[in-house]
C-alpha cells in the first residue's frame, strides 16, 4: 500500500513494534499485565477479548493515545519516551482507525484527509489533495469527496477514516475495533477494505471480533484476557485447537451463536 | 384488499384551520377563559400603548434651539437634537468629528465585509480587522501623527467612547479568554492553577470595583510621575473582567466537544495547538456563539460603569447633560434615548448572533 511498506522486506526480523514487559494501571486498576509483543515488519495480528480485557488500551499505548507505566515500547527503531517531539514522530508513521470514525465534522471528507499531510508533513494543497483523493478512490468513496462526514453512512465514515490514515504513509495501522459501531450490512464494505490493506502488505494490528476477517489475513491472532496475554498463535491452531481454557470458552461463545 | 385506481389530488386545507381568522382562534379565543385573559390583554396593551405614542410621538417637538421650543404636552427631542453632537462625540473637538466618522465608517465597512457571506478574502479582511484596524484607529482618534493634532483621551465621550471601550474590550476578551479556558483544561499544574485563580477572581470581584481600584489604587503602586491614562486603565479592567467570564463561556464549549477528536487529530501526529486551533476550537466555538454574543452584549452595557473613573460614555455624557440648567426636567427623554442607543447595538449583536448560529448549525448538519 504506502510506499514503505512495499519497499520493506517482511520478516527477516525487522521490527515494527517491540513491546517489553508493559505494565499499566488506571488508578489502582491494573489494566495491562507484563505485555511481551513483537510485530514485524509486514506481519498482521488480530487481537481478541473479552470487554474489559486491555486490548485497545494495549494499542493505543502504541501510539501514546494511553500512557504506560512500566516497561518498553520500541515503534519502527524508536524507543517511545515521554518527549513530545518522539512521541509526535512516532504518531506520523502510526496510522489509528477508531470504534467511532472520529472524522472531523466540520471538514469535508477531502479536508479530513488533507488536514494532516498539509500541516503537520507540510504538503502543498494540491499535492495533498492528489494523494487524499487516490486513498479515497481505494477506498472507493471518491465521489463523496466534497461531502461533510455527517452525510455519510457509518461504513462510508470508516473508509473515509481508513483513508485519512493512509494519507499520512504510515508504517503501521492500528484498528481498534473499526466495525462494532458499523449495522451489520456495512460491516463487509469495511472489512474488504481492511483486507485489501493486508494482502499489499500493511502491517497492522487490528482488535476485532471478526473471526471470519482473523481467519482470512490474520499472520497470528492473540487472545487477551485481564490484562494478559493468554494465547498467541497462528489463526488455523487458534482457532482450531486452542491451548487454554479461557480461550475456549471465549471462542465457544464468540463462534457459537 | 385495497387498491387504487386514481391518484388523490392535493386539495387545500380547510379554511378554519389557516388563515389569520384560524390563527386567531387557535392563539387568542381558543375558550372562554382565554378569550377573557387576550381581551384584558389588548385592553392593557391599549392603556399603555396610546399614552405613549401620543407623548413620544404626536405630542412631542422635534426640532427648536432651546427648551423654550416645547410645549411641555409631549416629550422635548429637542433636547436631544441640541445636544446630539454632544451625545455621539463627548469633547471631541468639532473641527475634527471626520475622524471619528472615518474610523466607524471603516469599521463598520470591515464588520460588513465579514458578516456578508458572498464576500471573498474572508481571512485577509479579518486579519485587518484585528490588526490593521486598531493602529489605524489609534493613529487616527489619538492623532500625533500625519499632521494630526493630538486629541487627548480625556476629550473622547459620548457613543464614540462607548464603542471604542466595547470593541476594545471584545477584541482583548475573546482571544484571552480563550487562552485562559485552554489553560484551565492543561495539565501543566502551575498553568493550570495560575488560570483557575485568575478566572476566579476576577468573576468574584464586581467591575465597579476593579474600574474604581484601576483609578484610584493603581496610582498609588505606579512610581512618582508615571501615570497611566485613565482610558488605558478601563480597557485593561474591562478586557481582564470580562476575559474571565469568556472564559468559562469558551470552557463550556471544549467540554461539549468529544475526546476522540482530539484523540484523532493526536493520532495523525498534530501537535497541541494544531489539535486545539484546527480541530477542537472550530467546532467549538461554533457552539459557544449564544454564549459568547451574550457575553459581549454584558460587556456592551457594561461599559456605562467607566462613569465611576470619570469617564464620559454615552450614558455618562446624557447624564451630565441633564444637569445643564438650561435644560433641566428632561431626564426622561435623555434616558429613554440613551436606552434607545443601547438598545439597537444590543439588539442588532442578538440578531447577528442568531443569524449566524443557523448559518453555521445547517452548516454543520449538511
Amino acid at each position: 500500500m504506502s510506499e514503505q511498506a512495499m519497499q520493506s522486506p517482511s520478516g527477516a526480523g525487522d521490527l515494527m513494534v517491540e513491546m517489553r514487559g508493559v505494565n499499566k494501571w488506571y488508578g489502582d486498576f491494573h489494566v495491562l499485565r507484563d505485555i511481551d509483543l513483537e510485530v514485524r515488519r509486514g506481519e498482521r495480528i488480530v487481537i481478541c477479548g473479552p470487554s474489559g480485557s486491555g486490548k485497545s488500551t494495549l494499542i493505543r499505548c502504541i501510539n501514546h493515545l494511553e500512557e504506560h507505566q512500566q516497561g518498553e515500547i520500541v515503534v519502527g527503531g524508536m524507543p517511545l519516551t515521554q518527549d513530545i517531539k518522539r512521541i509526535e514522530q512516532i504518531r506520523r508513521s502510526v496510522g489509528m482507525v477508531f470504534q467511532h470514525f472520529n472524522l472531523f465534522p466540520h471538514l469535508t471528507v477531502l479536508e479530513n484527509c488533507c488536514l494532516a499531510p498539509m500541516w503537520v508533513q507540510k504538503k502543498p494543497r494540491r499535492e495533498a489533495e492528489a494523494r487524499a483523493m487516490q486513498y479515497l478512490e481505494r477506498v472507493q468513496i471518491a465521489e463523496q469527496a466534497r461531502k461533510y462526514p455527517g452525510q455519510l453512512s457509518g461504513g462510508q465514515q470508516q473508509r473515509v477514516a481508513i483513508a485519512r490514515s493512509l494519507c499520512m504513509h504510515p508504517e503501521v495501522m492500528l484498528f481498534d475495533e473499526p466495525t462494532s459501531a458499523l449495522d451489520p450490512e456495512m460491516i463487509k464494505e469495511v472489512l474488504d477494505v481492511m483486507v485489501e490493506l493486508a494482502n499489499e502488505g500493511m502491517t497492522m494490528l487490528c482488535v476485532t471480533h471478526e473471526m471470519g476477517f482473523a481467519k482470512t489475513v490474520a499472520d497470528r491472532v492473540i487472545f487477551m484476557d485481564q490484562g494478559q496475554i493468554i494465547e498467541e498463535n497462528a489463526p488455523e491452531p487458534f482457532f482450531n485447537d486452542p491451548q487454554s481454557e479461557r480461550t475456549q470458552l471465549f471462542l465457544s461463545q464468540i463462534l457459537g451463536h | 384488499m385495497i387498491h387504487n385506481h386514481k391518484m388523490i389530488e392535493a386539495r387545500p386545507a380547510p379554511s378554519n384551520t389557516i388563515g389569520p381568522l384560524a390563527w386567531l382562534r387557535a392563539n387568542l379565543f381558543s375558550g372562554p377563559i382565554n378569550s377573557l385573559f387576550s381581551l384584558l390583554g389588548l385592553y392593557l396593551l391599549y392603556l399603555l400603548l396610546v399614552p405613549t405614542i401620543q407623548w413620544g410621538l404626536i405630542n412631542a417637538d422635534w426640532v427648536g434651539t432651546s427648551r423654550d421650543d416645547c410645549s411641555r404636552e409631549g416629550a422635548c427631542w429637542v433636547f436631544i437634537n441640541a445636544r446630539f453632537t454632544q451625545f455621539i462625540y463627548g469633547l471631541y473637538p468639532r473641527s475634527e468629528l471626520w475622524r471619528v466618522d472615518l474610523t466607524f465608517a471603516t469599521f463598520a465597512g470591515l464588520i460588513g465585509w465579514l458578516m456578508i457571506p458572498r464576500l471573498p478574502f474572508k481571512r485577509w479582511v479579518a486579519l485587518v480587522t484585528l490588526v490593521g484596524f486598531p493602529v489605524f484607529a489609534y493613529f487616527l482618534l489619538y492623532g500625533g501623527h500625519f499632521g494630526l493634532p493630538v486629541v487627548q483621551t480625556h476629550r473622547w465621550g459620548g457613543l464614540m467612547l462607548t464603542l471604542v471601550l466595547a470593541v476594545v474590550g471584545m477584541v482583548g476578551a475573546l482571544p484571552i479568554g480563550i487562552l485562559l479556558a485552554l489553560g484551565r483544561r492543561s495539565q501543566m499544574p502551575i498553568v493550570k492553577s495560575f488560570c483557575v485563580v485568575f478566572i476566579e477572581f476576577w468573576r468574584g470581584v464586581p467591575l465597579i470595583t476593579v474600574l474604581f481600584m484601576a483609578s484610584v489604587m493603581l496610582p498609588l503602586f505606579m512610581p512618582t510621575g508615571v501615570s497611566v491614562d485613565r482610558l488605558i486603565r478601563a480597557f485593561i479592567g474591562i478586557t481582564l473582567f470580562q476575559s474571565a467570564y469568556m472564559a468559562e463561556v469558551v470552557r463550556g464549549g471544549l467540554q461539549a466537544i468529544p475526546r476522540g477528536q482530539e484523540e484523532a487529530a493526536a493520532a495523525l501526529g498534530m501537535g497541541y495547538w494544531k489539535r486545539m486551533g484546527l480541530i477542537v476550537l472550530p467546532q467549538a466555538l461554533k457552539m459557544m456563539i449564544p454564549g459568547i454574543v451574550n457575553t459581549f452584549i454584558s460587556l456592551f452595557k457594561d461599559t456605562t460603569l467607566v462613569m465611576i473613573i470619570g469617564l464620559f460614555d454615552l450614558l455618562g455624557i446624557v447624564q451630565a447633560a441633564l444637569s445643564d440648567s438650561r435644560w433641566l426636567g428632561f431626564a426622561l427623554e435623555g434616558y429613554i434615548f440613551a436606552a434607545f442607543m443601547f438598545w439597537i447595538f444590543c439588539f442588532s449583536m442578538s440578531r447577528y448572533s442568531q443569524y449566524l448560529e443557523r448559518k453555521l448549525h445547517t452548516g454543520h448538519k449538511r
